[in-house]
């Protein structure tokens, strides 16, 4: 045993030296960036933050917005439109685009993969008249089958359950009556089915009475979740995907003006949603199959896929939240406001957040969004321009 | 390729020649430098600019919120990024609701960087919370807090409470242990092993007990990246073989020496009287030492508990830990029983044992690290086993002249002194004092 050796001790020495300066580098902060000045944020809870470092908020975060929740709100499509010359059918005619590589900020920062109809979730809003004939060219592009399953009365071939689409590049044409009246979901109906829903593929299919709904600043929130750690409990919630987005850009509705939101939940895991309405009480119609409003009430509780539709306005003007009373839910984003403003004589109603869109025709001023549908010369005949691959964001 | 052959012709050439001059020296240097250099040239050919060799399998995010404290109205998590690749933090939530919250310096986080979430939360006191990151892939970490209490910040008032405890919790309890030095100094050969015993039973139980901790603290607060066990076990042998090294060296050869020497000298040194630190102060010192850091460990783990507010500090903790210690100044005073020592020296020892509380109560409550706890404890538990193998060769070697006649076999010295009824039952009374006082903690 040779002990007592210079170089072993040297050896320990040198080993002893790594190890701490080993240790000393993983305990220490690595700063690399030199600070900011600081700065004072009001963040979206009203909580105020001084900050030389970055702020993680909401208001601040800014987002790629692949997905437009102020456009989807007020945006419905009509299809291509053409009469069949023999029985006088209305015919509409969409074409349906599914992909499941797409990865989206679902959530500012946040980054998921997300499968799609027509690029975003929720799909297209497809609205028809009752008795119309619908026709959907769906084509998947994914790497996955998926297939397009309507909420309705229609052939069993058309259910989109036992007749998978495959991928790549796969087609199926969808072709039903529409019916019957009221707000359904669609949705993918591949197993398995939770992955394709939670994943994002579902969207909304209105279907009008045919003498028509009471003229009104009509929109759609489809209260959806994701869960992006796929514990199978919901990350973020939302009305129309983005996490407090209509939190900090309030839907802007005028005062004494019918307002009637198409409202369908989607979300995954949890058994119920509930979608609350500040300062005011809504008539409720559920699936809106029914013309006569079964609840006059400020709260509504569905389970998965129950859907209706609410009629409510405003008599005073001002700021008004809608949220989910399970609030886990709104403080996980499932949070909104309704901006109230007295009619305005010039601002062509001023509830389109987006001031770009100038034309403002679609379903807005004019205070008939379902009526133009029978005419092709009004705006559905910009949506009937809509053609789902070359334009996903609508007319 | 002439590189390459060169230094294999010189291994040859040494070895018929021995030690070469300055220029072989600089080849074995060359020699030993060239794999190394291949290493080097192996990693930057796998993981370098370019390669696409390892793009297989989709590497996964890993945030480790290192501590959390609760200052004023805010909550503070120390996020580090324990994972393998870069990630960006974009939500905080508490009890899983979604806050908005601060990232200093930024959200992004290079590997092994850390950053601090501010989060604007008026929380209330002794509630517990959990704390959530989530970062730019979706994926959320947490952290749960039994118990929020306003974190520690460094203050004079703060580091005197730290001061108190430690006293009370360490130095007090080793120097009233010191005091049964002048009972054992009475007793008779037998009894002194068996306090010699008892010393070693509780040595061992503080090793244990500082790896049992250790392997919580690494469980708990160290991400998976770190290998706290290994780093704990590479800190238990570095130390041990560090200061076995270190003993040998300043004992001298002749003392407690290596293996072989301690059956077959222990004609020549059974009286102790060994040159330079060869004698019972030496053993007693190193018992401080290694208690020293034993103690060290315990007052990080007390100070990170006020810190993290993870226990509610009672003075029921406190007295537990100091009966619990009382018994560490018996382990100093066991081997001076048989010497004559001056009383700066006893207390010297004691507080060399005892106040190491203190300073480990400043550290584990103003600057937390599970990191640095893990090595310190691991280091005090190799102290300690070394100490013990130190204790029990003097156990056998100061036996071994009433065994003469057995001297010649290597396990001669042991084989009185360590299978002896008072080593035996010395060892049980020791492991068991220390469990019994370990309830009260």
């Amino acid at each position: 045993m040779a002990t007592g050796s210079p170089r072993a001790v040297i050896l320990a020495l040198a080993a002893a030296s790594a190890i701490a300066v080993l240790s000393a580098s993983a305990i220490s902060d690595v700063y690399t960036e030199a600070q900011r000045p600081p700065q004072t944020f009001v963040t979206h809870t009203g909580a105020v933050i001084t900050t030389t470092g970055e702020v993680l908020d909401p208001v601040y975060q800014i987002s790629e917005v692949e997905f437009d929740p102020d456009e989807y709100l007020r945006n419905f499509e009509y299809g291509r439109i053409s009469v069949d010359s023999e029985t006088g059918q209305t015919v509409r005619e969409y074409v349906i685009v599914a992909e499941d590589d797409l990865v989206q900020e679902i959530a500012p920062g946040v980054f998921y993969n997300v499968w799609t109809f027509n690029g975003t979730v929720p799909g297209p809003t497809i609205r028809a008249t009752d008795g119309d004939l619908v026709r959907i060219t769906f084509v998947n592009n994914g790497t996955k089958p998926h297939t397009m399953h309507f909420h309705g009365i229609h052939p069993a071939i058309m259910d989109g359950v036992f007749e998978p689409v495959g991928g790549g590049g796969g087609q199926f044409t969808y072709e039903f009556e529409a019916g019957p009246v009221g707000v359904h979901p669609y949705h993918c109906h591949i197993m398995p089915l939770e992955e394709h829903i939670i994943h994002g593929l579902y969207g909304v299919f209105i279907v009008d009475p045919k003498e028509g709904r009471v003229p009104a600043d009509e929109m759609v929130m489809v209260l959806n979740g994701f869960d992006t750690d796929f514990d199978a409990e919901n990350n973020f919630y939302a009305a129309n995907t983005v996490p407090f987005y209509y939190q900090h850009h309030p839907i802007q509705i005028e005062r004494d003006r019918l307002i009637r939101v198409y409202v369908v939940n989607m979300v995954e895991f949890d058994p119920i949603n509930n979608f609350h309405l500040h300062g005011n009480l809504f008539y409720y119609y559920p699936t809106g199959t029914d013309r006569v409003a079964s609840f006059y009430t400020d709260m509504i509780t569905m389970s998965q896929t129950e859907r209706g539709i609410m009629e409510f306005t405003y008599e005073h003007t001002g700021k008004f939240l809608f949220h989910a009373h399970k609030v886990e839910f709104s403080e996980k984003g499932w949070v909104g406001v309704f901006l109230v403003k007295d009619p305005g004589p010039g601002d062509g109603g001023g509830y389109n957040g987006d001031s770009s869109d100038g034309d403002a025709a679609t379903g807005g001023s004019s205070g008939a969004a379902w009526e133009p549908a029978q005419d092709a010369t009004g705006p559905a005949a910009a949506a009937a321009a809509y053609d789902g691959r070359e334009a996903p964001d609508g007319a | 390729m002439t590189d390459g052959r060169r230094p294999m012709a010189h291994e040859q050439d040494r070895g018929l020649s021995g030690r070469g001059s300055s220029a072989g020296r600089f080849r074995v240097v060359a020699s030993g430098a060239a794999p190394l250099a291949l290493v080097v040239v192996l990693v930057l050919y796998v993981s370098g600019p370019g390669s696409t060799m390892l793009e297989v399998g989709v590497p996964l995010p890993e945030v480790t919120i290192e501590r959390v404290d609760f200052v004023g109205s805010e909550i503070l998590a120390t996020v580090r990024n324990t994972g393998p690749i870069p990630v960006s933090i974009a939500v905080a939530d508490v009890n899983d609701r979604i806050h908005p919250a601060a990232v200093e310096p930024d959200a992004h986080l290079e590997r092994y960087e850390t950053a601090v979430v501010r989060i604007p939360f008026d929380w209330n006191v002794a509630e517990p919370y959990t704390i959530g990151i989530t970062t730019d892939d979706g994926t959320r970490f947490e952290r749960e807090v039994e118990s929020a209490a306003p974190a520690l910040r460094p203050s004079g008032e703060m580091a005197a409470f730290f001061a108190v405890i430690g006293t009370y919790v360490g130095v007090i309890p080793v120097l009233i242990g010191l005091l049964w030095l002048p009972f054992m100094r009475r007793m008779g050969r037998q009894v002194y092993v068996f306090f010699l015993a008892v010393t070693v039973g509780l040595l061992f139980f503080l090793a244990l007990d500082s790896v049992e901790e250790a392997v919580d603290v690494s469980q708990e607060n160290l991400a998976g990246s770190f290998n706290g066990l290994m780093l704990l076990a590479t800190s238990v042998v570095v130390s041990f073989l560090g200061l076995f090294y270190a003993g040998e060296r300043l004992s001298g050869s002749r003392g407690i020496g290596g293996g072989g020497r301690v059956g077959g000298g222990d004609g020549r040194t059974g009286s102790g009287a060994s040159p330079r630190l060869a004698g019972p102060v030496a053993i007693a010192l190193m018992i401080s030492i290694g208690i020293g850091l034993h103690n060290f460990g315990e007052g990080l783990a007390i100070g990170a508990a006020v810190g993290l507010g993870s226990v509610a500090f009672s003075s029921f903790l406190i007295v537990g830990f100091a009966i619990h210690n009382v018994t560490e100044g018996v382990a100093i005073a066991a081997p001076l029983s048989r010497e004559r020592v001056a009383v700066w020296k006893l207390a010297g020892l004691g507080v060399l044992a005892g106040a190491p509380a203190i300073f480990g109560g400043w550290v584990g409550g103003f600057a937390y690290s599970p990191i640095a706890s893990v090595v310190f404890l691991g280091v005090g538990a190799g102290a300690i086993f070394q100490v013990m193998v130190v204790l029990v060769r003097w156990i056998g070697r100061g036996d071994s002249p009433a065994n003469g006649s057995n001297g010649s076999g290597a396990s001669g010295g042991g084989s009185s002194g360590l299978s002896s009824a008072p080593f035996a039952a010395g060892i049980v009374v020791g492991m068991l004092i220390m469990y019994v006082t370990s309830i009260l903690v």
